[in-house]
């Protein structure tokens, strides 16, 4: 049996009827279609599903779309405010910080949520902030060097 | 074709032409397409990893409310001849009973029969009331179970080939590949330094973020369009034809974005089983794997056992005698003939004689993974290098110059090299900071390896359209995995003399453009990236036709250059591009450049890599402290690809060497999620740098060669020549997990007291 869901996404309230049993992260996609966020192991370990739920970053893949009921989610197709790129976006095109782009949306949040509690990182700070994001593509080298960009300032 | 002095676009780092779609979510992805009253499948697959499937009943399945379809092996046609695939072959009757399994599951994981239903949840509880009577069998483990004349068989009619003879009675070992030159048996005996040593690696994942998804759509006539996340569109469409006994023109392949590839997403899986849903239910079918799914049941690398005995005469590698066995899994088609040729392809050998075995188990079919076969057959050989470097005192750097191969050399196929820049890169190492800053402190320890690999070349097409108000629409049948598009654009760009933003990318479907092979084997910015140059030339020379009409000429005495077309000597005669490009609408009619490359020379890769580790000795961890590969990469159109080319397959790499392995239990995965299958993260990995060498290839534009696969094959040969420098202790066996770092530290110890 479905239940009713309301709760605001990317700044915009919803309402719907959901099965208890999906996830956010299928709330997000199948019934709300915003594809952005991805699924890589419905588990937790790969970070791809990562977004902003009041202020926390989260795996969606491991909260029901329940849990949300009256809380503010942010996803990365709401990361870009009023037709400007977050600086983190900008510098994630500039530093060439992805090649097949699948895990970029879960990068752009887990840091999001670094930067908005610790603007200034150190490399390490950093590296442990997205140790719950993984990337086959790249080695990290340049997702890294371009959330330092963004960090001291010279990036977006 | 301009200069290298005068390029303007190709060689500047360019921004990735899809990155802003990436970063705000808009990509379309194999799991993100969707099309209204789309059915979702589900997949059973056997628990067991090798039993006889004595029947299946699905009637209580077919009855669950909302489910529209069941399919097993019988809805298939029987499988015709052939083979099928675009790195690693498979006969397509293999092929078949991979997609889904016949008379007898051979892995666990292995499809037995699949689901469609309105919901994904409604498929995945349907698939618990099938119900499938097994005969368990004893599974084959490993390739060296395997081997035993006792083991028990996969497949009662396989015998081996070998030296084009069949063997006499059914085997598990479907192939023996030779390599022989010279003689080795005196050849060894003239030997100063003999070393024989054996190697063992384990079955690991190419580790792709995205699982594998499709969506299939069998109109009432009967046309098919699959919708899907694969490294070569006409791939998939040869397969699926070859499967469904199909004309050619009845099956359509659109790609999607792909999130990871790796040589892991060429083989059809999901696709076969999605329209045979299809046509079953009358209605479109998505299929998504689960990430447990990916692991158990996709394409993984080979494990595999190297034997190894190499000897040198004066300082010269002199002989080589080598058994390399690959674990294909349930179907025949490991790359170990590309293991010995990696194996053996930096070194000038005069004596040889080496055996590849290529042996089925009861294991998920492998699949290319980047270089496929490379890894191991370098770590083997790697090692074998420095202990010979070692024995004779000589600096493992130096011994691999004076063993290297040049241009001319033969390669273990008995193949010449063309011009290759092994000599380049290891001349780089040998005086760059990374070799030679001293490295201090206890169990500290430097590597290095050299790394080799062919490369592919095949068919491209490409297509370029001159609009009427001068901006370029560019269309190549090439699937971007990591970028290509980006570097497609660049090369097009140049060759019109235009800024990049002028040009429009993309990737044509089945039915838009010309036939192209799989994007793998390193081939797409040399075999594609040449197709784009001549379906640019094309263009031009159409407009040259066009000028030279306009000026009462010949098209010889036209000149094109910065956006005119100009009478050579006579420079006042001209007519712009522009205006040109608007006799496409009005007057003659669209000016359409094609470009097709079916030949290419190979353009071989050629790698070193240099690593400083630290080993834990409490633990047995080995921590990567610094990292720089060196690769000679021909020409580097886009060199922050390039870069992000060899950081990616070193990190792929490390993880090979270092953490990632199946770990199994009599036939069962036992970590089959990305928690317990242990993929390097940020934390694990230090800053990887990197050392551009281009030394122009023999063939093609612009001198570039494939960048995408040499980066893996010398990690865990430098991983494992560092950790013997660090601890004096030599570990036989990937991954060198603390485990095993620890159990060899304390075997050591003992030895010792």
């Amino acid at each position: 049996m479905k239940v009713p869901l309301r709760f605001i996404v990317n700044s915009e309230p919803q309402e719907l009827l959901v099965e208890p049993r999906q996830t956010l992260l299928e709330v997000l996609r199948d019934e709300l279609g915003l594809t952005g966020t991805k699924e890589g192991c419905g588990n937790g370990n790969c970070g791809s599903c990562t977004v902003i739920m009041n202020g926390v970053s989260i795996v969606s893949c491991c909260t029901l779309g329940v849990e949300a009921e009256g809380k503010d989610v942010l996803t990365v197709e709401g990361l870009a405010q009023g037709g400007k790129l977050h600086p983190l976006q900008q510098a994630f095109i500039e530093g060439g910080a992805m090649q097949c782009g699948i895990c970029t949306p879960g990068f752009l949040m887990s840091t999001k949520y670094l930067l908005d509690n610790n603007p200034h990182p150190t490399e390490q700070e950093i590296r442990l902030a997205i140790a719950g994001n993984l990337c086959r593509c790249t080695g990290y080298d340049k997702i890294v060097r371009s959330i330092m960009a963004v960090a001291q300032g010279s990036g977006g | 074709m301009t200069t290298v002095a005068e390029r303007k676009v190709i060689g500047k780092r360019a921004t990735k032409v899809d990155a802003l779609d990436r970063v705000t979510g808009k990509a379309v992805f194999g799991a993100d397409f969707a099309m209204p009253g789309t059915l979702h499948g589900k997949v059973l697959r056997s628990p067991h990893p090798h039993a006889i499937i004595k029947k299946i009943d699905y009637s209580k399945a077919l009855a669950v409310p909302g489910v529209k379809a069941v399919v097993t092996s019988a809805d298939f046609p029987i499988a015709g001849a052939g083979t099928a695939g675009g790195e690693l072959l498979i006969n397509i009757s293999d092929l078949r009973r991979l997609v889904v399994a016949e008379d007898k599951a051979l892995f666990a994981g292995h499809p037995i029969a699949a689901v469609a239903a309105t919901n994904p949840h409604i498929a995945e509880q349907a698939l618990d009331l099938i119900q499938v009577d097994y005969e368990v069998l004893p599974p084959v483990e490993n390739a060296i179970q395997g081997m035993q004349p006792q083991a028990p068989l996969l497949d009662s009619n396989r015998y081996t080939q070998s030296l084009g003879e069949k063997s006499s009675k059914p085997s598990n070992i479907a192939t023996i590949h030779h390599l022989e030159r010279g003689d080795v048996d005196k050849a060894f005996q003239e030997c100063n330094v003999v070393i024989e040593r054996r190697y063992e690696t384990q079955m690991v994942h190419q580790g792709y973020i995205e699982p594998q998804a499709c969506s299939a759509l069998v109109d009432a006539d009967g046309k098919i369009t699959v919708w899907t996340t694969s490294q070569g569109s006409f791939n998939v469409k040869g397969q699926l034809v070859a499967l469904l006994q199909l004309p050619q023109n009845m099956v359509k392949v659109v790609p999607l974005e792909i999130g990871g590839g790796f040589g892991g997403k060429i083989i059809v899986m999901l696709e076969t089983l999605a329209v045979m849903l299809s046509k079953k239910s009358g209605r479109p079918v998505k299929m998504v794997m689960s990430r447990e799914e990916v692991l158990k049941a996709t394409g993984p690398g080979s494990p595999t056992y190297i034997k190894l005995k190499t000897g040198v005469k004066g300082d010269r590698l002199y002989a080589v005698e080598g058994e390399f066995i690959y674990d294909a899994g349930a179907f025949p088609g490991s790359p170990v003939g590309a293991g010995l040729n990696v194996a053996l392809g930096p070194y000038k050998v005069e004596n040889m004689r080496v055996k590849g075995y290529d042996v089925v188990t009861n294991k998920p079919r492998v699949q290319a993974y980047r270089a496929p076969g490379g890894t191991p057959a370098a770590y083997a050989m790697e090692s074998q290098v420095d202990l010979m470097a070692e024995a004779m005192d000589m600096d493992p750097v130096e011994f691999r110059l004076r063993n290297g191969v040049q241009e001319g050399d033969l390669m273990a196929n008995n193949q010449p090299f063309n011009r290759i820049g092994l000599k380049e890169v290891l001349e780089r190492v040998k005086s760059h900071p990374s070799w030679n800053i001293p490295i201090n402190g206890k169990y500290r320890g430097r590597g290095v390896a050299s790394g080799f690999w062919t490369g592919a070349q095949l068919t491209s097409s490409a297509q370029v359209q001159v609009n009427a108000d001068g901006t370029l629409s560019l269309m190549t049948g090439a699937v971007d995995l990591t970028g290509t598009r980006t570097t497609m654009q660049q090369i097009c760009a140049e060759e019109f003399g235009v800024t990049p933003d002028k040009v429009h990318v993309s990737v044509g479907d089945t039915e838009s453009v010309g036939y192209t092979d799989v994007s793998g084997g390193s081939r797409i910015t040399y075999s594609m990236g040449t197709a784009v140059n001549r379906a640019s030339q094309d263009a031009i020379a159409q407009m040259k036709q066009r000028a030279a009409n306009q000026l009462k000429v010949n098209a010889e005495d036209i000149e094109f250059a910065d956006g005119w077309f100009r009478v050579k000597g006579d420079p006042e005669k001209e007519v712009s591009f522009l205006e040109l490009a608007r006799t496409s609408r009005r007057g003659d009619g669209p000016i359409i450049g094609k470009g097709v490359v079916s030949k290419l020379a190979p353009a071989p890769e050629f790698a070193a890599h240099v690593v400083d580790v630290e080993v834990d000795p409490e633990t047995g961890k080995v921590n990567v402290l610094n990292y720089t590969a060196f690769q000679d990469v021909g020409f580097a159109v886009n060199p922050t690809q390039v870069e992000g080319q060899m950081q990616g397959g070193a990190s792929q790499g490390i993880g090979w060497a270092l953490t990632e392995e199946y770990v199994w239990d009599k036939g069962i995965l036992r970590n089959a999620t990305l928690l317990d299958y242990r993929m390097p993260t940020a934390l694990d990995l230090p800053m990887i740098n990197t050392e551009i060498i281009e030394v122009p290839a023999s063939d093609g534009p612009y001198g570039v060669r494939g960048v995408g696969e040499v980066p893996i094959v010398p990690p865990a040969g430098a991983l494992a020549n560092a950790v013997a420098k660090a601890t004096g202790v030599r570990l036989y066996q990937l991954p060198m997990s603390p485990e095993r770092v620890l159990k060899a530290l304390r075997d050591k110890a003992k030895d010792k007291a």
